[in-house]
């Protein structure tokens, strides 16, 4: 069997999985996004009314629904990749189950990485279509803000399976979330230009994959691509996915193979 | 033959002072001296949304807000929102680790083997997630002080005030997780706290909605949390504090009667 068609086994058993338990992250996936796409967006919207961002004038919802699009799939996927990973290395042990056949830590570390994917497709799919129901898509390179998504999702989920797979309890991740997650979200350029950062803020959030990511969903949604900078943050977010998938390689294969 | 009968007499239950509820207050400090970094970790949540969010948009779009009057920053507008937020979390969100106890950890089961009854463990973790919830309002009081974003003495008030606010989730917590099954159900409180933290007119005034949504909002427990406490810092209290305060209270003690009952029925059977 070629190596890419045994990583689709693991694909198949998350995703028997997730038939049984999706009801529950329709929540997470769905219902969260557009809470805070109403709250953040609209409401917010209707309360600041029209900003200037890089020359032009846009509603505020125009400006910060794009920015909400790679910022959730942050979230999900940093959702996905913790506690499901430890799970199944040390809890359900499904690593080990699928590390008992031919499969090999590769295909395993693939095979997850590629659910996660399909679940940041789906998230990013509803939430495209609930920003342009709202009427703030500006050119159709905004259907090219669903695999950016994808790729913001996997920038986030493979270092930290990575660290997942390194770590011995879940501990950690409830200090990740409130200490890395939560201010990403915020200061990442989600809600305002990063400019608007105190200058070592601002140098900080420049090196965050998610401001890559908040930037380059906002210029495809707009329709104000500069292809230069466009280039230059799929090319970083590619670096953080090449990393933290080696990375996740190492530290799996290091906690069950040897 | 004596000494044995006396020494019976001894066994017999005597009535004890009804400190139980302190007791177990006493258990919960004692266990957070060993994870107290989760407790410590809780305070920053409001500031990174004070510091890297408030204050920046602030900066690319200044906007002020007219509230019973006055003229307001937008940061001086938030800041006390968030402490009642901070408040309501540190208490909901302790109250829900009764679930833990009471279905997994079996703590409670241990303590009515003694003197200490369903009532006791009711008021006891009520009380103990107000004072969470009183230990972040404080420390978060004094940073925005400090920042200038507190405009009146009433807001030495804003401390009972959190007190209140403490009390009515921590009530509303308890209760709610005597109904849980699993951890799934948690998805739902999520559903519950989220909407009401973004939509009780934290991050905005009221005014925004229309009409039929301003009405769904103002019967939300976390908007007259944030009620309260933004009209003492701000300095624009009037009689809809008095609704406030007794919505909150309400909503405490409701909650603790159904907590104590329910945990009594679940511990028993």
């Amino acid at each position: 069997m070629s190596s890419l068609a045994l990583a689709l086994r693991p694909l198949e058993f998350f995703f028997a999985q997730y038939r049984r338990v999706w009801r529950g992250t329709a929540v997470s996936s769905v219902v969260t996004p557009v809470v805070y796409l109403l709250a953040l967006g609209v409401g917010m919207g209707a309360f600041l009314g029209e900003i200037r961002f890089r020359g032009t004038t846009y509603h505020y919802f125009e400006f910060v629904a794009p920015g909400l699009l790679a910022a959730t799939a942050m979230q999900v996927a940093a959702f996905e990749a913790s506690w499901p990973v430890l799970s199944a290395i040390k809890w359900s042990r499904q690593y080990h189950a699928m590390l008992a056949t031919p499969l090999r830590v590769q295909d395993v570390v693939l095979g997850h990485q590629t659910f996660i994917a399909a679940r940041m497709l789906m998230t990013a799919t509803v939430y495209l279509g609930v920003i342009a129901a709202f009427g703030a898509v500006g050119s159709p390179l905004a259907l090219l803000a669903i695999p950016v998504a994808v790729l913001v999702g996997l920038a986030h989920a493979a270092p930290l399976a990575a660290w997942a797979a390194h770590t011995e309890t879940d501990q950690s991740f409830v200090a990740i979330f409130r200490f890395v997650v939560l201010p990403m979200f915020l200061f990442s350029g989600t809600f305002f230009p990063i400019s608007r950062l105190p200058a070592p803020l601002e140098a900080l959030a420049h090196v965050t994959p998610l401001w890559h990511g908040v930037d380059l969903c906002r210029q495809l949604v707009l329709g104000a691509v500069t292809p230069g900078s466009a280039l230059v943050h799929v090319l970083y977010l590619l670096a953080w996915v090449a990393l933290g998938f080696s990375l996740a390689l190492f530290t799996t294969r290091r906690r069950l193979v040897l | 033959m004596m000494t044995e009968i006396a020494a019976r007499a001894d066994l017999r239950a005597r009535p004890l002072p009804r400190v139980g509820g302190l007791l177990l207050v006493e258990r919960n400090a004692m266990v957070y001296r060993r994870t107290w970094l989760i407790l410590f970790s809780g305070f920053f949540e409001p500031l990174f949304y004070l510091f890297f969010f408030v204050y920046p948009l602030q900066e690319f779009r200044s906007v002020d807000v007219a509230l019973g009057g006055r003229t307001l920053e937008y940061a001086a507008f938030v800041a006390p929102a968030l402490l009642a937020a901070s408040a309501m979390n540190g208490a909901f969100y302790d109250a829900t680790n009764v679930f833990w106890k009471l279905r997994y950890g079996k703590v409670y089961e241990a303590m009515l083997s003694t003197p200490v009854g369903p009532k006791d463990v009711a008021t006891g973790e009520t009380l103990w997630a107000v004072c969470r919830a009183l230990m972040y309002a404080a420390a978060y009081l004094v940073v925005i002080a400090a920042l200038g974003l507190v405009h009146s003495w009433w807001a030495l008030l804003a401390l009972p005030a959190c007190f209140v606010i403490g009390f009515g989730f921590a009530g509303a917590g308890i209760a709610a997780v005597t109904w849980m099954r699993n951890w799934q159900d948690f998805d739902l409180v999520q559903l519950v706290m989220l909407p009401m933290f973004l939509f009780s007119a934290t991050f905005y005034p009221i005014s925004v909605y229309p009409e039929a949504l301003e009405w769904l909002v103002q019967a939300l427990p976390l908007y007259h949390g944030i009620s309260l406490v933004r009209a003492l810092t701000t300095g624009t209290v009037g009689a809809f504090q008095l609704v406030n305060v007794a919505y909150l209270l309400g909503m405490g003690l409701a909650g603790m009667l159904v907590a104590s009952r329910r945990i009594d029925g679940l511990l028993l059977t």
